[in-house]
């Protein structure tokens, strides 16, 4: 089946047309957007298993010839991902089922959150830079509405701030590819791989690289360009946070580890040094604002960026070790922070307050609760049976193989604070005494609630237990990174 | 005061009826040339948008409503899914997504014809078009009643 690439993308993308004919029929929309995303998951595993035995797979969309069609390339980096987005999605969906009142769900909460899982996995997928921009644009749309849905004060002002600056993002992303464009001439990234090296003047190249940087950071939330983060991500409700946290930034970080293995020539050069420096910085500011707030929101908010820092040095270094780190600590992280956040929000649901000197003595009432999010913080902090030791052990090993020893003890101390942070939640929201009598709406969902939260912290326990069962596979995705020849030749195959 | 604007309005009814007509008329035409001249879905559909503004324009909301009974968060939908299965049919048969097929007919007035499966894709571009900039322009209209 030649089209299997497309699936991730036409089905949701055909589940959200379909629930936009009947938006009150709320029981339709959940049953289709629930089925379309458990289909799409199937889609994707199987995706996984022929990408693992028959190697990287590719469609020309219209059958046109290859440099001149927009091209999908599922190599085992982009069937890993949109295997893990898909499943998230599917999680988190479930959760929003019971989170969220009818009146929400009547005005195309599922159609939005439909054509955000279509715009993710389209931008893993595609294997041409201006198809790149227009799947951000689909999930980024889609966030506009997810952001702003439901049309509270707060919400209004924060996605204000969040349509400007990621217009402003998506802008400079439209120029970018246009200097890439006028420079090199086309746009196909492998046809750009086997053509950057062409250009007489290098200088141009790496002024676009920087470029991309800067617009790829701005959707990642690097340092000095995450400003927008905090305040648009703690508006938003728990789901559609989860969502955010889990995805978006994400993607920003796939296509720097895409771009940056395939087209720029990295090792060696200042590019390597800038994004090193970037990386840093973004720890240390990740790092010290997961330490210093009292909000729960915002502490796993300010996490976010403190694992885009880890990640990021991991591609900076940019070998062997340091990628499949920075690939193992990609999905870990991707799935413990929609769980985190999951838990969080139904904290604040139950308490009714952010605020970490509101709230304790949780565990005494919801044990299922506090033991759940124990296990996840731990799994945060990477302790060594759970999912995230591997990736942040390799993105260690790789630094320190190549002479640096600064950005590894950053990473090692980093943990530490993440550490930190998440079991000052634990401290102070389930150990002790109750502080008031919690009346929060969510408390006789709990229990229904925790189900999907649950199952995707097993996937995550499950991830960090079967490292060794996944690691062909991360072995496999890396492979196309470390020899873009091979990405090169499965797409422009003779 | 409102009725005396209304019971002056006999000139400005006449000409939208002739001015909607033709420009009805010029954006199928646009539609359709696409292929071989400027023109296309989109442009077709934003002038269709403004044909049908225009009428909204002239007469009232209810008159319009009950000429034009169309829901047009549904049209959006339609015109997604029209566009959509015109790329998963190529999939049917197993070519790519989004492959294009076409061939000449005889047809009875126009003689020979291309016909190519562009066309119910721009079709698709057409009816979200349309159906976009209506549903745009009246939800702000109707927002303070």
């Amino acid at each position: 089946m030649i089209n299997l690439p497309v699936f991730p993308i036409v089905i949701p993308a055909l589940a959200a047309i379909i629930m936009m004919f009947l938006p009150k029929n709320v029981r339709l929309q959940r049953g289709l957007a629930l089925g379309s995303i458990f289909v799409t998951l199937l889609v994707s595993l199987l995706l996984v298993h022929t990408v693992s035995n028959e190697g990287i797979l590719t469609l020309n969309l219209g059958n046109w010839p290859a440099p001149f069609s927009i091209t999908l390339v599922s190599d085992m980096l982009s069937a890993l991902l949109v295997t893990t987005s898909t499943l998230l999605t599917f999680f988190i969906v479930w959760f929003a089922v019971h989170y969220f009142s009818t009146a929400y769900e009547e005005n195309y909460l599922y159609v939005a959150m439909m054509f955000l899982l279509v715009g993710v996995n389209g931008a893993f997928t595609t294997g041409d830079i201006f198809n790149l921009f227009v799947f951000f644009e689909v999930f980024l749309i889609s966030s506009y509405v997810l952001i702003v849905l439901g049309g509270k004060g707060v919400q209004l002002r924060e996605s204000i701030k969040y349509l400007l600056i990621n217009v402003l993002a998506s802008a400079l992303f439209v120029m970018a590819v246009a200097y890439l464009y006028g420079a090199v001439g086309t746009l196909s990234l492998a046809d750009l791989a086997q053509k950057i090296p062409l250009v007489d003047n290098p200088n141009v190249i790496s002024v676009i690289g920087v470029l991309f940087i800067i617009v790829f950071g701005l959707k990642g939330a690097l340092v000095p360009l995450h400003y927008w983060l905090p305040g648009s991500y703690v508006v938003a409700p728990t789901p559609i946070l989860a969502l955010f946290g889990a995805l978006l930034t994400k993607v920003g970080v796939y296509s720097i580890l895409r771009t940056y293995t395939l087209l720029f020539d990295v090792n060696g050069t200042f590019l390597q040094t800038f994004l090193i420096v970037l990386a840093v910085l973004t720890i240390i500011t990740g790092m010290v604002g997961a330490i210093a707030y009292n909000d729960v929101k915002l502490i796993i908010i300010y996490n976010i960026m403190i694992a885009v820092g880890v990640i990021l040095y991991g591609i900076a270094v940019n070998t062997q070790t340091s990628l499949e780190g920075a690939l193992y600590y990609l999905i870990h992280d991707m799935m413990i922070k929609a769980v985190l956040f999951m838990l969080v929000g139904m904290m604040i649901g139950i308490t009714r307050s952010g605020q970490l000197r509101e709230m304790g003595g949780l565990i005494t009432r919801f044990p299922l609760f506090g033991w759940t999010f124990f296990i996840a913080a731990l799994s945060l902090a990477g302790i060594p049976p759970l999912s995230g030791f591997f990736g942040k052990l390799l993105i260690v090993q790789g630094g320190v193989g190549e002479g640096d020893l600064f950005g590894p003890i950053l990473v090692l101390i980093s943990s530490l604070f993440v550490l930190f942070s998440v079991i000052k939640i634990f401290l102070n929201g389930f150990w002790g005494e109750e502080r008031r009598q919690y009346d929060g709406p969510l408390i006789p969902f709990t229990n229904r609630l925790l189900v999907p939260v649950c199952l995707l912290l097993a996937v995550a326990v499950a991830y960090g237990f079967g490292a060794e069962l996944m690691h062909p596979y991360i072995t496999q995705a890396i492979e196309p990174l470390t020899q873009p020849e091979l990405y090169i030749d499965a797409v422009l195959k003779e | 005061m409102k009725r005396h604007v209304r019971a002056s309005n006999l000139m400005l009814h006449s000409i939208t009826r002739v001015v909607t007509f033709v420009l009805l008329a010029f954006s199928i035409y646009l539609f359709f040339a696409g292929h071989n001249n400027p023109g296309g879905g989109f442009i077709g559909g934003l002038m269709t948008a403004s044909a049908l503004l225009l009428m909204y324009l002239g007469f009232d909301m209810k008159r319009i409503k009950k000429a034009l009974p169309f829901n047009f968060t549904t049209m959006i939908a339609v015109g997604l899914l029209v566009a959509l299965f015109t790329g998963v049919s190529s999939m049917l048969f197993g070519y790519p997504f989004l492959t294009q097929f076409f061939d000449y007919y005889d047809l009875p007035v126009l003689g020979t014809t291309e016909l190519s499966t562009a066309l119910p894709f721009d079709l698709g571009i057409y009816l979200v078009v349309v159906a976009i900039a209506l549903t745009i322009i009246l939800a702000i209209a109707e927002d303070d009643s």
